[in-house]
């Protein structure tokens, strides 16, 4: 089973990767984009049978490891 | 004394902190690589800068996961001093030895320049044979140095006395001009409730010689050994 993992800043961090991402959309012309939060995408392969294990898992390494959740939050999808 | 220096696979200042150590303390120093599970009874134990396992994922994410770590942990818990420079500070907050985390640089760029930190507390090992407010020219190699906690974290940690360090200017003003990357409230550098474990950016262990532009952080290394030895031995150290 795959698990596709999307690892983001929270809302109240602020995000400097983000922002200067969209300094450089408004200096193109890119007025509309209002804002941009830049954050990881991690594709896991899982060796377990059931979606329940799956997502039990996913969201165990995403909190341990993929995540710090001091200024991370995480949101999974399995397929 | 016999100082514990971990080395990580990226890390890049375990020697500048051994030479420091061992030929300008004076003190006995051993390296300990990261896959090893003691430290040997090591009296102090230093994580040094650098980059461990190339900053993947995030800086020091990996690093905490080493198995030494959970001997550097035993040992903090026991009261051992330990002292997180650098790479050394952000594995010792992803491993949540000490609060809040490191964002990328406010301006993005690698800021490696000499800086002004601010000594705001001395009851710690790594701070007693400074003076308060005393003001340490030091350099910095870093990224991911601007430190954010969350309102209630921090807040915790002013009430607590618990940041050891902030960028300042020479003179010894807080400004947000003199702070290089960002940092909540300017901080550089902070403590655990117990004040036994301390982490900061800037590289105390590259200013131990006027050779190489400052020996202003002879200071923070020369504490501990008083911290150890007891009163007398911290006046003669920080004469």
């Amino acid at each position: 089973m795959k698990a596709r993992v999307f690892v983001t800043l929270k809302p109240s961090v602020f995000d400097p990767q983000g922002h200067t991402i969209a300094e450089a959309l408004h200096s193109l012309g890119y007025g509309a984009v209002a804002d941009v939060r830049q954050g990881k995408y991690f594709e896991l392969d899982l060796d377990v049978e059931s979606r329940e294990a799956a997502e039990k898992l996913a969201a165990e390494v995403s909190d341990r490891v993929l995540a710090n959740p001091v200024i991370e939050s995480f949101r999974v999808e399995l397929s | 004394m016999t100082f514990a220096v971990v080395v990580f696979p990226g890390s890049n200042c375990d020697h500048d902190a051994y030479h420091a150590i061992k030929h300008v303390l004076g003190e006995d120093a051993v390296f300990v690589w990261h896959k090893e599970t003691s430290l040997h009874g090591a009296d102090v134990v230093l994580l040094p800068g650098g980059f461990s396992h190339g900053d993947y994922l995030r800086t020091g994410a990996i690093a905490r996961f080493s198995p030494v770590m959970r001997a550097v942990e035993d040992a903090a818990r026991a009261g051992t001093p330990v002292l997180g420079i650098c790479n050394g500070f952000q594995v010792l907050l992803e491993c949540g030895l000490l609060p809040g985390a490191m964002l990328r640089n406010r301006d993005l760029k690698f800021h490696c320049e000499f800086v002004h930190v601010r000594v705001e507390r001395t009851d710690t090992p790594f701070t007693r044979a400074a003076r308060e407010g005393q003001v340490l020219r030091l350099p910095i190699a870093h990224g991911d140095g601007n430190y954010w906690a969350p309102p209630e974290t921090l807040d915790a940690l002013e009430r607590g006395g618990q940041v050891v360090f902030r960028y300042a200017t020479a003179a010894g003003e807080v400004t947000d001009e003199a702070n290089p990357n960002g940092s909540v409230h300017g901080i550089a550098g902070i403590c655990n409730e117990a004040r036994n474990v301390v982490g900061l950016m800037p590289h105390p262990e590259r200013a131990c010689e006027t050779a190489v532009g400052s020996d202003d952080g002879l200071v923070v290394l020369r504490s501990v050994l008083g911290t150890m030895a007891g009163d007398g031995a911290l006046e003669a150290a920080s004469r």
